[in-house]
């Protein structure tokens, strides 16, 4: 009686949370306001008012041009870091590489673009990207190759390659490329320069954002049509719901698995257009802390939704900037913290909701037996 | 140059690289062995590193400063227990949010203690066990007499045994290879997922603690990737005890010659890569094959 009674409930709660609004929406909504309680519980620990803490940090970041620009600035990367982690999450991949695809790619642009000179803009723009995209797709082709080939998990895999990136970028920029006495290369052509912001409008004077930031929304505008609107996007989103499905339906998985992690690669090597081609004009060692990881994050919290990763990464831009701005009251690592705190409750929640409600409405159909 | 480079104060250094990475390369093999992916080594060595340097320097007292860097590496796997074992949610992501976390709270709190956002101060080191049949070499004296480096050998030579020759690790193994079978036979899949993962908790804490002590005080970010290298070493290592420790010995030594070739003007980004490549050719199976248990990384879904 009481298995037959509460069924149909059981249903209906997973209807519910499995709707998107709940997946795309309530959840990490909930994460989010969650992990800011977390964050006061740490800012009243240090004999500060939560309140006054988080009013700074959103008023100074979103209350003026330069705040804002500053944010879309921390945003860009982060982006094209989400949207690399997210494709891959929809094959069934776990991108932790990010990290090292995004230093190769921003190498490579700076290499080539301090190799070009003279070439007219509209020639040597997009091939500085393509070389972002060549590196980083390399970076996320190998690790895919090894899957697809010898079973070799993609997670250690991404993991070292990250290292190994690192050491090899730093072997060609203290060795070969840099510029005596720094860690970073010669700078770029300046054809291949994106023009900042606030060449147009002086409100953004002083911070970096700069057109990149239209690269990133254009990869994710790439990254929905391609993985919701074609048919190259299908097989790999089969392959990530049940790669034995796809076998079965003739859809090779290994030709998907290294198509998707080289092109997350390709987008996560696109984040040296922020930093090379639209800030510095010079690659530099070092230049990338933590974003690879930190995509991983945004990628969560949008739900490996194109549209979602812009948000996430917003939120996650405005974080990075506001540690910056609360600095004085408390210590800026209060924000790794929240961010930390965000991951943890997104995958948390999904699995906690459905237990609670499960044994909610099990007492619930009990009692009403009874 | 040769005898240079391979002298006692050579293989000291060595030693003194390979022990935080033998440990949290252990603490790697219970965990996974128990069927939890263990990413969150990185961040543990961290919290251990952190919790240790705070209780020596609030007590004096180095011996209460182990414990608790055994208490912070236990109290951050917990975390990571709770989420990957009864929340059932995803383990490396779970790994990597307390990796992140980890790198948060220890600046922010060194802030507050310390009021500075890179080191702590001073702290003493660990009072030394004098051995006297090796005197004549202060180097290798020193080491050997330090008490974690005699905790190591013995542990990883105990390990070996408990995994392998006892009921402990034949249940540890079975819930990571077959929670359904051990679960039918009456075998707790979640207290011996909890006694991997804090074992590895532990274990990592005391590499953390390793480092405090070793460099007498804490530095921030001062884990710097020994967490992954000790998960690369338990890969390389197979998932046992002697073979993760060989590995972190060999990842010890190219890490040695490494700080030895730098003033001679070489690139020494190339040994760098050294543990890295050496695990994608082991993973690729090129070396033998490395399976890991296999329910490694998958949570425990009880029939109802």
């Amino acid at each position: 009686m009481t298995a037959k009674k509460h069924l149909p409930r059981l249903v209906g709660i997973t209807s519910v949370l499995e709707h998107p609004i709940t997946q795309n929406f309530l959840i990490p909504l909930f994460a989010v306001v969650l992990s800011f309680a977390v964050g006061a519980i740490f800012i009243v620990m240090v004999g500060k008012n939560p309140f006054e803490v988080y009013s700074i940090l959103f008023s100074q970041t979103l209350g003026s041009t330069y705040g804002i620009g500053q944010l879309l600035f921390k945003t860009t990367p982060l982006i094209f870091a989400g949207l690399s982690v997210a494709l891959c999450f929809r094959a069934g991949l776990f991108n932790i590489g990010a990290e090292g695809q995004l230093q190769i790619g921003a190498f490579l642009t700076a290499l080539v673009g301090m190799k070009t000179f003279g070439v007219p803009f509209y020639l040597e723009i997009p091939l500085l990207m393509l070389a972002g995209m060549v590196g980083g797709g390399l970076w996320g082709f190998i690790p895919g190759y090894l899957k697809a080939k010898t079973g070799a998990h993609e997670v250690i895999n991404t993991i070292m390659l990250n290292f190994i990136a690192t050491a090899l970028v730093s072997y060609f920029v203290t060795n070969l490329y840099n510029v005596p006495a720094t860690v970073h290369t010669p700078p770029i052509s300046p054809a291949g320069r994106l023009p900042r912001f606030d060449a147009f409008v002086s409100g953004f004077q002083g911070s970096p954002v700069n057109f990149s930031i239209f690269v990133a929304l254009i990869a994710a505008l790439f990254v929905w049509y391609y993985v919701d609107r074609t048919r190259y996007g299908y097989e790999l989103r089969v392959v990530g719901l049940n790669s034995k499905a796809a076998e079965y339906g003739g859809i090779s998985v290994s030709k998907n698995i290294i198509l998707s992690m080289t092109i997350g690669g390709a987008i996560a090597g696109l984040v040296g257009t922020n930093f090379v081609m639209g800030y510095k004009y010079y690659f530099e060692e070092g230049f990338s802390t933590g974003t690879g990881f930190m995509g991983i994050a945004v990628a969560l919290l949008g739900n490996n939704n194109p549209f979602g990763v812009i948000l996430a990464a917003l939120l996650f831009g405005m974080l990075e900037y506001g540690g910056l701005v609360i600095n004085t009251m408390v210590p800026k690592e209060l924000v790794s913290i929240l961010q930390a705190i965000v991951i943890i409750f997104v995958i948390s929640s999904n699995k906690i909701f459905r237990k609670i409600l499960t044994n909610f409405l099990k007492k619930r159909t009990l009692s009403i037996n009874d | 140059m040769i005898s240079q480079i391979f002298s006692l104060a050579f293989l000291a250094q060595t030693i003194r690289i390979t022990v935080p990475y033998a440990l949290a390369s252990l603490g790697g093999v219970y965990s996974e062995r128990g069927g939890v992916t263990n990413i969150a080594l990185e961040g543990i060595i961290l919290n251990g590193a952190f919790s240790a340097t705070v209780g020596t320097y609030y007590t004096g007292n180095p011996l209460i400063g182990v414990l608790c860097g055994i208490a912070g590496g236990l109290l951050t796997a917990l975390i990571h227990a709770v989420v990957s074992i009864n929340i059932k949610a995803d383990q490396i992501i779970s790994g990597i949010a307390i990796n992140l976390f980890a790198v948060g709270i220890t600046k922010f709190v060194l802030e507050i203690l310390f009021h500075s956002s890179s080191n702590s101060d001073r702290i003493p080191g660990l009072p030394h066990i004098k051995l006297g049949f090796i005197e004549q070499s202060p180097d290798i004296a020193r080491l050997f007499g330090n008490p974690l480096v005699l905790f190591t050998i013995l542990i990883i030579v105990a390990s070996q045994f408990i995994i392998f020759k006892t009921r402990f690790g034949l249940r540890l193994r079975a819930v990571g290879e077959n929670p359904e079978a051990a679960d039918t036979v009456g075998i707790s899949v979640t207290l011996y997922r909890y006694y991997g993962v804090l074992i590895s908790g532990a274990l990592a804490g005391l590499a953390g603690t390793w480092l405090a002590f070793d460099q007498h005080s804490f530095t921030d970010g001062m884990s710097a990737g020994r967490g992954y290298i000790a998960l690369a070493a338990m890969i390389v290592g197979k998932w046992n005890p002697l073979g993760a420790a060989a590995a972190c010995l060999l990842f010890g030594f190219a890490e040695s010659l490494q700080i030895q070739l730098q003033g001679a003007g070489l690139p020494t980004q190339f040994i760098q890569m050294i543990p890295y490549v050496v695990t994608i050719i082991v993973l690729a199976g090129f070396i033998g094959k490395a399976v890991a248990p296999a329910a490694d990384g998958v949570p425990y879904e009880k029939e109802k």
